[in-house]
């Protein structure tokens, strides 16, 4: 070979491709990603805004850009859904990696809304005392790294930080809740739990007061969290191993014999006991994020330990991209199995209701009272999971919609209660609250009998309706097992009206703050929608039958 | 002209929401407006009747739906009135009758504070009787049915502060309950049987059903109608509904309400007529009570509970012709408008002496007023003429010809209704005579200043006395004008059929033997009660006194047979609650929190055995799966 020839070679490995196969450019319909691209373009902008912004702007502008980011993408979903995308032309987009389909854009909607009440929550300053130099503070401690009752933290204070980092983090979860149960394979869903979970164990760990309690929640959630993840992606890797993809679509292949066998992997593929296993396994990532027993122990020490209004925030929006990610796994890529999954979910979803009613019987924290309730309503919706048809998706869309605007209202009120240490979270304090604060007290009462499942509220529709689908479903033993577990769960909910109104107000008991326009927003469209799909319910109730055929 | 028919029923309504939603701003002339809305409602009803009666017979009734109510499936209850001759005459004694005592209220009410809000209750009263007489099906009726006891509960226990009236309110409203059940499961069965609960198809197809089932019809009808006339054995509450302010008592515990029971029967005649068991039946309790109600009102000291216990047994008479069946009907009717007409006005009567004796009701405390109050002398005393059936006047020619028909029912029943009858007018003729000469005659039995204040009798004012008039003119006249050429029963004889009886005796026999029974018993009273002074504290008496003193002991029954029991089942009904069920409740309770206890120990709060309890519940999970798949 000739010294040119030889040069030209080399030339050509590099700029003449033509010879060898290319590597394909994926092809991505940016419109039908636009509401998750519009959120991370919105989380990045914060980002950048953090850094370049001079400090006393950054508040306006971080809240501005994660309402203008938030806003954009539901007008992004609302347009998806009005040119058909959530019913004649629903599909799958980039590849085959996300479905754009009436589940996933009912739960990217809900999700949305969910999170601008949370901004409007997160972005209330009035309710602490304000800072040494006299600027208003919010609930999140003025600097994440100095220690916790530190001279550094104490200067942090007095200099008037604030951790605005807290909008771009919202945003990035809001962009992997999103994703979440759009999720078509099962890595991208992994990747969507991680984008969505990371940030939140961060804001987790925000708190301005009790941050020692805070940091330990954090770092629970954090250990408990990965070691769910860890779940999943083993389950991940199981079933990768019997299917040979990780494809929703193409697991069911599988399952139901009308995939081909790719002959390198014939060795393992169709083996049930990979199968089986991996199900499980994915099973316990998912039911850790939605709270289930035995995978909720978390939740309570989470919940107290949490910013309130991050409490809230994940309360609501976790359950609604978790429960939407565990339905598209259950209904798409396993329904063949149904009969394998079912007694499991059964079992799941019966000590679920139990455990959470039961033990939300003795606690004396608000907070953690509100913990075990959501737990118990995991179980109710996980109920409705196992129906298994068209109603029992309806039925659990609506519900998410339903619960995630209580709980978000629910624990904003738990914001207003304060004294002089803070959020005032011990059930005793709460005594006589409707004799001195009626309003809040009559809220307050509102939601709870929104959880407990009174009609005339959203949360009786949503009861309603999932047990209605277990019951056409077959289920009747776990609705039975429901209704008991809802009037154990009624016994401590109306309790704490009892000690709202009918109980002497403490001396020194809390009193009630008067939040800014933000939190009064946020509490008022959780009083409308409670109430709205509690009186008028057929709309959405018709919405989200629509919405409830999954794509595959 | 129909369009009028709303109008009836709308002005009084109209008339109680303004007056009882309008508040105080409405007090000074508040009872003129419901004096208005009353007699609009009478006028509209006069020119209605002017109309019928310009209609030949046959083209009378008329119908007119307003809206359908409930429609569902093959429940159809409509809003729609029915007016012929028989709701035709409720219509004009409830808004005649009514509007003479609305103004007679204005000056009897003129010293209550709370004078708005009666009239207000008495608009309501009147706008449910005017429906229940107007309806064309019987849920509409039940509507006005309940309406008249709301209202009858409100206007007896007005002065809610005596709590002697607080009680007669709610035992009237109780035992009206029961009767009101009645109704309610007469409909029912009448809905499971035709499908339907209007008078049209109901009374079309009644043939098609057996006899058993329009028994049952009847007797529950019958039932409804005993709570609400005051029969045997749901009468105990009108005695003690003497507590409402008169003018409540002469409106609705005499002239009007408690007749609905004998519009109940007499409306559903096509039903009775195909039910003789039930008609026996209808026919026995109005036998028992006109007696019973005669026999309570001989005993009575206060003039109200001797009225009322004329009232019971005057309707008593009523439904005894009722239950005759087409031989009776239109006397049942006839009667109930003379007798709205003579008790309104006896009733208005009493209430005239009892405002010019500051509030006494006691007779042995009367005596000697008719120098004193010589209007309400007269006109009571043309009452006391009518109701006992003296010749020509309103009551002789009415209760006359129920005598009649009780003989015409025949056989051995017919001597014995007949014999029951002639009774009956016997002691009416004593107890009235008792009450005239206890009050307006004899010595001054009035109460000294050193048992109270002396009273300073005087007559009413005009506003008073006016409808007492009015009402006397009736209690003289109606009867005649209604006898005249039987021109009240061929009035009524398209809706309700006539059949003429097969007496035994002639009419003329039945009229003397009347009179001679009547005579008797104004002898007999006059020899106790007039030819000796009345003792001012009531002697002792035979047991049968005493008894009827107790009206018939027939609380001290009630008592025994059913609130006693009651008693005893709600006293165990408690125990078993409080002990068994709360018991289980409880122990429930405490179990789930101690549960919840012993549960809440594995939260520790140590991140390790969270992770392990994860690990031993996806183990547990894949174990499952597995055993599940291998099953």
């Amino acid at each position: 070979m000739t010294a040119p020839a030889t040069a030209a070679a080399v030339h050509t490995l590099w700029t003449a491709a033509g010879d060898n196969p290319a590597i394909p450019a994926p092809h991505i319909e940016y419109g039908q990603l636009s509401p998750m691209l519009v959120v991370l373009g919105a989380a990045v902008a914060g980002i950048l805004a953090e850094a370049f912004l001079p400090r006393r702007a950054r508040y306006t502008g971080q809240v501005a850009i994660a309402l203008l980011g938030l806003a954009g993408a539901f007008a992004a979903v609302v347009a998806l859904a009005a040119s058909g995308h959530a019913t004649t032309r629903a599909g799958l987009a980039a590849m085959g990696a996300v479905a754009v389909d009436g589940p996933a854009l009912f739960l990217q909607g809900v999700i949305l809304l969910v999170a601008v009440v949370a901004v409007l929550s997160f972005a209330e300053r009035r309710l602490e005392p304000r800072g040494a130099d006299g600027a208003p503070v919010d609930a999140f401690a003025p600097q994440g790294s100095a220690v916790p009752g530190s001279d550094q933290e104490k200067a942090a204070a007095r200099a008037g930080f604030a951790t605005t980092e807290v909008f771009p983090l919202t945003l990035f979860a809001v962009a992997g809740m999103l994703l979440f149960p759009a999720a078509s394979d099962l890595l991208t869903m992994f990747v969507a739990l991680e984008v969505f979970s990371l940030p939140l164990y961060l804001l987790c760990a925000l708190a301005r007061r009790r941050r020692l309690l805070s940091q330990e929640a954090a770092v629970k959630y954090f250990l408990l969290g990965a070691f769910a993840s860890a779940f999943f992606l083993f389950g991940t890797a199981l079933l990768y191993g019997y299917a040979g993809t990780v494809s929703l679509g193409g697991i069911a292949d599988v399952v139901s014999g009308k995939a081909p066998v790719t002959p390198a992997l014939s060795g393992t593929t169709g083996n049930d006991a990979l199968l089986l296993i991996g199900l499980a396994m994915l099973a316990v990532g998912l039911l850790f994020k939605v709270g289930a027993v035995p995978f909720h122990a978390w939740t309570p020490d989470v919940y107290q330990g949490a910013p309130t209004p991050v409490t809230g925030f994940m309360a609501a929006a976790t359950k609604v991209a978790a429960f939407g990610a565990l339905l598209r796994l259950l209904y798409v890529a396993l329904p063949g199995m149904r009969w394998d999954w079912r007694p499991v979910m059964w079992g799941v979803a019966i000590l679920t209701m139990v455990a959470g009613a039961v033990l939300a019987v003795t606690q004396t924290d608000v907070k953690r009272l509100l913990a075990y309730s959501s737990i118990a309503h995991a179980g109710f919706i996980l109920t409705g999971v196992i129906a298994t048809d068209r109603a029992g998706v309806s039925s659990v869309l609506f519900y998410l919609a339903a619960y995630s605007f209580v709980t978000l209202g629910a624990f904003a009120v738990v914001t207003l209660v304060r004294d002089a240490g803070g959020e005032a979270t011990h059930l005793s304090r709460w005594a006589g609250l409707g004799r001195r604060s009626p309003l809040v007290a009559a809220v307050f009462a509102l939601f709870l009998l929104a959880f407990a499942g009174i009609p005339l509220t959203s949360g009786f529709t949503g009861k309603f309706a999932v047990f209605q689908a277990a019951a056409s479903g077959g289920a009747v033993p776990l609705v039975v097992v429901g209704v008991l577990s809802s009037a154990v769960a009624a016994f401590f909910y109306i309790r704490v009206i009892v000690l709202m109104f009918f109980s002497d107000p403490k001396a020194d008991g809390p009193s009630v703050a008067v939040p800014s326009p933000l939190t009064a927003t946020a509490i008022g469209l959780g009083v409308l929608v409670t109430v709205v799909l509690g009186l008028l319910p057929q709309y959405f109730l018709d919405l989200a039958d629509k919405a409830s055929v999954f794509v595959r | 002209m129909n369009a009028l028919i709303p109008v009836l029923v709308a002005a009084p309504l109209a008339g109680a929401a303004l007056l009882l939603l309008g508040g105080r701003r409405l007090d000074r002339l508040g009872h003129w407006l419901g004096l208005l809305a009353s007699t609009a409602s009478f006028a509209a009803g006069a020119a209605l009747f002017a109309h019928m009666l310009a209609q030949p017979a046959d083209q009378r009734p008329v119908h007119q739906h307003l809206y359908s109510w409930v429609p569902v499936g093959g429940f159809q209850a409509d809003v729609g009135f029915q007016l012929d001759q028989l709701s035709m005459t409720f219509v004009l004694l409830i808004t005649g009758v009514g509007s003479l005592i609305h103004l007679y209220s204005v000056g009897y009410m003129a010293h209550d504070e709370r004078r708005r809000r009666f009239f207000g209750y008495l608009n309501l009263f009147l706008a449910a009787m005017l429906l229940l007489v107007l309806a064309d099906n019987y849920l509409l009726l039940y509507v006005g049915w309940e309406g008249v006891g709301l209202a009858s509960y409100l206007l007896i226990g007005f002065w809610q502060h005596k709590p002697s009236a607080a009680t007669a309110a709610k035992k009237a409203f109780i035992v009206n309950r029961v009767g009101d059940v009645g109704l309610s499961i007469a409909i029912m069965l009448m809905f499971a049987q035709f499908g339907s609960f209007a008078f049209g198809p109901v009374f079309a197809t009644a043939g098609d059903a057996g006899e058993g089932k329009l028994t049952a019809i009847g007797l529950m009808l019958l039932l409804a109608a005993c709570g609400k006339s005051a029969q045997v054995p749901l009468q105990s509450w009108l005695g003690d509904a003497m507590e409402g302010p008169t003018p409540v008592s002469a409106l609705i515990h005499a002239a009007t309400m408690v007749t609905a029971g004998v519009y109940l029967i007499t409306r559903s005649a096509a039903i009775f007529n195909l039910a003789p068991d039930a008609q026996l039946v209808v026919v026995c309790v109005g036998a028992v009570t006109l007696l019973f109600g005669a026999v309570v009102g001989c005993a009575k000291d206060d003039i109200k509970k001797a009225l009322a216990g004329s009232t019971m047994s005057q309707i008593g008479y009523m439904v005894l012709a009722a239950g005759l069946g087409p031989v009776g009907y239109a006397f049942a009717i006839m009667h109930l408008v003379t007798h709205g007409f003579f008790k309104a006005g006896l009733f208005l009567g009493a209430g005239s002496v009892m405002h010019g004796m500051d509030d006494e009701v006691d007779m042995r405390h009367y005596g000697g007023l008719r120098k004193y109050m010589p209007v309400t002398f007269v006109t009571f005393g043309l009452g006391y003429l009518a109701i006992i059936g003296f010749p020509g006047l309103s009551g002789f020619w009415s209760k006359d010809r129920i005598i009649e028909a009780a003989f015409a029912k025949g056989g051995t029943e017919g001597w014995i209704l007949g014999a029951v009858t002639l009774v009956g007018a016997a002691v009416t003729a004593f107890y009235m005579t008792r009450v005239m000469l206890m009050t307006f005659f004899g010595e001054k039995r009035w109460r000294t200043d050193a048992e109270g204040r002396e009273p300073h009798p005087h007559e009413s004012p005009a506003v008073m006395t006016v409808p007492m008039v009015v009402l006397a003119v009736g209690s003289v006249l109606a009867g005649g004008l209604f006898a005249l050429n039987n021109a009240f029963l061929h009035w009524l004889e398209p809706i309700t059929g006539h059949a003429e009886g097969d007496s035994p005796l002639s009419p003329v026999a039945v009229s003397g033997l009347t009179l001679a029974c009547v005579a008797a018993g104004v002898a007999w009273a006059w020899a106790v009660y007039g030819r000796q002074p009345v003792p001012v504290t009531p002697p002792v008496g035979s047991a049968l006194t005493r008894a009827a003193r107790r009206d018939l002991l027939q609380d001290d029954i009630n008592h025994a047979v059913l609130v006693r029991p009651g008693e005893y089942l709600t006293r165990g009904l408690v125990y078993a609650d409080s002990k068994g069920l709360d018991g289980f409740v409880n122990g429930l309770a405490a179990a789930v929190g101690g549960l919840s206890g012993r549960m809440r120990r594995l939260q520790n709060g140590f991140v390790r055995s969270y992770a392990l309890s994860m690990f031993g519940g996806a183990a547990v999970l894949v174990a499952t799966t597995l055993l599940m798949r291998s099953v």
